[in-house]
């Protein structure tokens, strides 16, 4: 309990560990269970063989009692044909069983009503869009749980505004890259609600280490008042100074002139975890920290330390903490 | 008056010109014997520098959110650390053992193009050299980046100038688009010394094992070098030229570099590996006092491996969204490249059965060989399996299992090749005892970062990350991963000292210290210049087995 | 030191050595060449804008009629290096290097009404990325054998007995050739 209210309190969610071998969702499902039968065949040939290895050494070494070599075995057609046809079988079963899962779930036909998610890859954080949802967020990806009795899964496009990266939840599926210039497909469909953590699984530049990932599964009533909230406008009054400020050229807040897409949507920052794709826990001070040097923090990251004074520091960081 | 002998062993002398210096005589040399042992000890030290950024990397890593380095430099020595363990260590390694033992081994006097071999050992070095020198020249974004940083396999766009600026990652294309030459002038060297140099009556079915392996290594050189060169040409053009191949801001492909980087990256893996294969070959039978089970098998199983690893590169890019059929036609080729190379392992296994196995230092090193290897396999059968990919792809299960072959397959193998062939090359035995400790060593350290990196790839922690988060799960494994550097640090560290201390002091080897079967125990340690006095004739794969048991010898068998 | 005595006295001829480089390099050369024809076919039809091929491009039947009949001038020279007629070489070599002069001059005069008149440069899409670089690595090519092969010219007389030799300078040769057949083909036939 004491991890899971540290994970919890660090904004890593209930699910901070991404076992493989702990699935909350198909396609990760289908994948562990072909992997039980994979180790397993891996697991007998190390025992077989290993074991086969093991009695060799301690039955024929060297007692050194004669001085005698030991009888000049050339080879056996026999034996060489066991052991070929032996390991194509095992191959044969192997590729049986990859085919299949790999048509279940490359070949997965989109239900009419499925969720539709864009993401995006940037350097390094998530831009996420629900396009027949308008809702336009960063880092935190909300879908509904799925029940075998009435099923959500969501069905997501996958690509990059920079280079590739790669989308990896353990727990919920494998890893699908973003590659700019191409669009990839893959689906979730969680049984599992709570917080998933998973990382960008492919070499993207400095920051590659800090571009975190988080799969929010709701049930279905937390899901719609969430959509509800994003939909919502957000912003409010005092806000002038943050438009003066040079920051509407990079981000984007919903129903403003803000309208920057080379940094995260900030319509909604603080309903997120983190910030900084999950660089720091979000709260009023990091919030402050963030703004006042993001390079001290996540360095390396594009955006840069504003050089903002007191004044604008107080002014900016109570507009964002107005933004829910 | 200068008698014949004095005119073989010291010619000079004996016409009265006075010798050169040694440091001239190694500059200049074209013998492949000292050009071997340029390379290999080029290849150790690389080792040395290469390993010790590991080192870095793992004191990073030890604990979450880590101070030690700063995500700049980590990405750096990830990507120098790779870039040199593949091309500045494992190639030059093939390169040394081939040049030092193929024309020894097939009865001939020297490769079939010496010079061509020493222009290949210095381009080699020189752009060992141009790698490293990137730290102090290399120039990046204000700052940002001296030495290459993209990862050893440097995926575009990330190299393109947009997001890779300065000079850093061009000293990537540099270093091994030179060293690459070197390679595949050595790669044409050793075939064109094999098929047209071997001695009398050595047809290519008598060759030693470990010959066979490096011809079938050269030519995989020859076809798979070039796609990687072709690439980074293209690259180049990209940066410099303004050209589009990886541009995807203008229609070019990202996928097209992985492409052509793993039809070079897959072979190229086994380009690293079967020379330690060559090594084991030689090693066990002699330890074992039994000749290799199933000669032919085994050399069909290295050509079938050869033939059939130009097909499987796309198990590195399961994860980028190729079709269903794609990804199966590549994970059944996968796991067929497995049966092969299997096979190899059983006739290992069956050499030993019924020997007499001899525990030397080169022994237990190949013994460990095994069964990492073994261990290495079955990791990668798992990666087959294209769905399991998926989860373990980019993660460091994958760093895990390639480090079993590179480390506890490849490395265990050229140490094990050094204790063997070090009296050969010098005169001298290596000690037992210090080989002995350095085994032990660097097995426990091997194990200990090694094995936990498995459990951390399945935990969901990818590579190339410069730091972590407490409470993902990761942090055990990676401090026990972290102490085991100190354990390899050690065992290397003995192993230095034994090959500084028994190159003045060890025991006398003699021709033939092993009791071996090849031709290379044939003539001195070390041999002479000119190799043999008179070139050998040969009836059966043992030669020396055929002279010391003329009542039972090989070619009554073959 | 010899083992039992040989059985049979049948000669022990391995091949060349020479020729044995000879192939390998121009294996190796032939992989090169495949992966730049590789990506050439990939990116066909794929430019965003510029110039397209159909457009600009126009059969090169008097460069390549020039190329191939040098690959028949240099087996006629060999030949007559074989036989130690050297005037005979030195003129059949130096009509080979004049034809691949011509091929080269054709190549130029192309490239520059590509790059000044139809503004096709390396960088203006991918057609001029890969056609640049394509048809640029085979006259790079063309350019290494024809140093080599004034070489020969400028060895004169050395060039005695070194027919061996001078053999391997022409399998190169004819290996360039072939490699403007495909690319002939794919550029020019295909690619349009």
């Amino acid at each position: 309990m004491w991890c899971l209210w540290t994970a919890v309190a660090f904004g890593q969610g209930d699910h901070p560990v991404g076992n493989i071998f702990n699935p909350q969702a198909t396609p990760a499902e289908s994948i562990a269970h072909l992997s039980v039968l994979v180790l397993s065949v891996c697991g007998a040939i190390f025992l077989i063989v290993g074991g086969l290895l093991a009695f060799t050494l301690v039955r024929f070494r060297d007692r050194g009692n004669d001085g005698h070599e030991p009888a000049q075995v050339y080879g056996s057609n026999r034996i060489e044909v066991a052991w070929t046809v032996i390991p194509f079988l095992i191959v044969f079963v192997l590729s049986m069983a990859t085919a299949r899962v790999v048509i279940a779930i490359q070949n997965k036909a989109v239900p009419p009503h499925a969720l539709q998610v864009t993401v995006i890859g940037h350097q390094w954080w998530w831009e996420i869009r629900y396009p027949e949802l308008a809702i336009v967020t960063a880092n935190e990806l909300h879908i509904p749980v799925s029940s075998l009795a009435k099923p959500a899964p969501a069905f997501l496009k996958l690509q990059s505004a920079d280079v590739a990266h790669s989308f990896w939840v353990p727990q919920l599926a494998g890893k699908t890259d973003l590659i700019p210039n191409r669009t990839n497909t893959m689906w979730i469909d969680p049984r599992q609600t709570g917080t998933f953590l998973g990382n960008c699984a492919e070499y993207c530049g400095t920051q590659h280490a800090n571009m975190l990932l988080r799969v929010v599964v709701q049930p279905e009533a937390e899901f719609n008042s969430w959509v509800a909230a994003e939909k919502a406008i957000a912003v409010d009054s005092g806000a002038a100074l943050f438009f003066s400020l040079s920051c509407v050229n990079c981000h984007a807040v919903s129903g403003t002139s803000a309208t920057g897409t080379f940094g995260p949507d900030l319509s909604h920052l603080m309903s997120r975890a983190t910030l900084g794709s999950g660089a720091i826990a979000n709260t009023p001070e990091t919030l402050r920290a963030w703004v006042k040097d993001p390079q001290a923090i996540k360095p390396g990251n594009l955006m840069p330390n504003m050089q903002l004074n007191v004044r604008e520091l107080d002014a900016v960081v109570s507009y964002l903490s107005s933004l829910k | 008056m200068a008698t014949i002998n004095d005119i073989l062993e010291r010619p000079r002398e004996a016409e009265g010109v006075p010798p050169p210096s040694k440091l001239h005589d190694w500059l200049v040399t074209v013998d492949h014997k000292r050009l071997g042992i340029l390379y290999i000890a080029t290849s150790l030290a690389f080792l040395a520098v290469a390993g010790l950024q590991a080192a870095l990397m793992r004191a990073q890593l030890a604990f979450p959110n880590g101070k030690v380095l700063s995500p700049e430099v980590f990405n750096r020595l990830l990507t120098v650390h790779g870039t040199a363990m593949v091309f500045l260590v494992g190639m030059p390694f093939f390169a040394g053992m081939a040049n030092y033992l193929v024309p020894l081994m097939i009865g001939a006097r020297d490769m079939a193009f010496p010079r061509l071999n020493a222009f290949g050992y210095w381009i080699y070095l020189f752009g060992g050299l141009l790698l490293y020198f990137s730290y102090i020249a290399g120039e990046g974004l204000a700052g940002h980046g001296t030495a290459p940083d993209v990862g050893w396999f440097a995926y575009a766009p990330l190299t393109e100038r947009a997001f890779s600026r300065g000079t850093s990652t061009d000293y990537w294309i540099l270093s091994i688009v030179l060293s690459g030459i070197g390679s595949t002038a050595s790669a044409i060297n050793v075939i064109a010394t094999v098929i047209s140099m071997r001695c009398k009556r050595m047809t290519l079915g008598r060759m030693p094992l470990f010959v066979w392996l490096l011809l079938v290594v050269s030519g995989m050189v020859i076809f798979a070098l070039p796609p990687l060169t072709a690439a980074q040409i293209m690259l180049l053009l990209d940066r410099y030229l303004g050209a589009h191949f990886f541009d995807t801001q203008a229609g070019g492909s990202a996928i097209l570099w992985q492409h052509f980087f793993w039809i070079f990256g897959h072979p190229e893996v086994y380009i690293l590996m079967l020379p330690g294969f060559a090594c084991a070959s030689e090693i066990i039978p002699v330890f074992s006092r039994k000749p290799m089970f199933g000669r032919a098998a085994m050399i069909g199983a290295t050509i079938a491996i050869g033939l059939l690893g130009v097909s499987v590169w796309a198990h590195h890019m399961f994860s980028v969204g190729m079709a269903a059929t794609s990804n199966i036609f590549f994970a059944v080729s996968t796991m067929l490249v497995g049966v092969p190379t299997g096979i190899k392992i059983f006739n290992w296994l069956a050499t030993m059965y019924g020997g007499k196995i001899r525990f030397g230092t080169p022994m237990m090193f190949c013994v460990a060989f095994l069964f990492q290897f073994l261990i290495a396999g079955l990791t990668g059968i798992m990666l087959a399996v294209a769905p399991l990919n998926w989860q373990l792809t980019d993660s460091y299960f994958v760093v895990a299992h390639f480090h079993y072959v590179l480390f506890g397959a490849l490395l265990f193998t050229l140490f094990g090749a050094i204790y063997y062939w070090f009296p050969k090359v010098t005169g001298r035995m290596l000690s037992e005892r210090l080989g002995k400790w350095h085994f032990w060593l660097v097995l426990i350290g091997f194990h200990m970062t090694f094995d936990p990196l498995h459990f951390a790839g399945m935990l969901g922690m990818p590579r190339r990350i410069y730091t972590y988060a407490a409470g993902r799960g990761w942090e055990g494994v990676n401090l026990l991963a972290s102490i085991g550097v100190i354990f390899q640090i050690a065992g290397v560290a003995c192993l230095v000292w034994n090959i500084v201390r028994s190159a003045r002091h060890g025991a006398q080897a003699g021709k033939d210290p092993w009791d071996a079967w090849t031709l290379e125990w044939s003539t001195s340690s070390p041999p002479p210049e000119y190799n043999f006095a008179v070139l050998p004739e040969v009836r059966s794969s043992r030669p020396l087995w055929d002279l010391k048991h003329p009542e039972d010898p090989d070619w009554k068998y073959e | 030191m010899t083992s039992t005595i040989a059985i049979n006295e049948s000669p022990w001829n391995l091949p060349d050595r020479g020729r044995v480089g000879i192939v390998c390099l121009i294996a190796t050369e032939l992989a090169l060449f495949t992966i730049f024809v590789v990506a050439y076919l990939f990116y066909i039809g794929k430019s965003i804008s510029g110039p397209m091929p159909s457009q600009v491009l126009e059969l090169p039947i008097w460069p390549s009629i020039c190329l191939l009949s040098s690959s028949i001038t240099v087996t006629i020279a060999a030949r007559a290096l074989a036989f130690e007629k050297l005037s005979t070489f030195r003129i059949w070599t130096g009509l080979t290097v004049l034809l691949g002069l011509e091929f080269l001059r054709q190549t130029a005069m192309e490239w520059r009404h590509l790059i000044v008149d139809c503004h096709l440069t390396i960088a203006t899409n991918l057609f001029g990325t890969t056609f640049y670089s394509l048809v640029g690595l085979h006259a790079s090519h063309v350019v290494f054998g024809l140093s080599l092969l004034s070489l020969t010219l400028g060895l004169g007389g050395k060039m005695q007995g070194q027919a061996r030799r001078f053999e391997l300078l022409a399998w190169y040769w004819h290996f360039v050739d072939a490699v403007w057949v495909v690319v002939f083909m794919v550029v020019y036939v295909a690619g349009r």
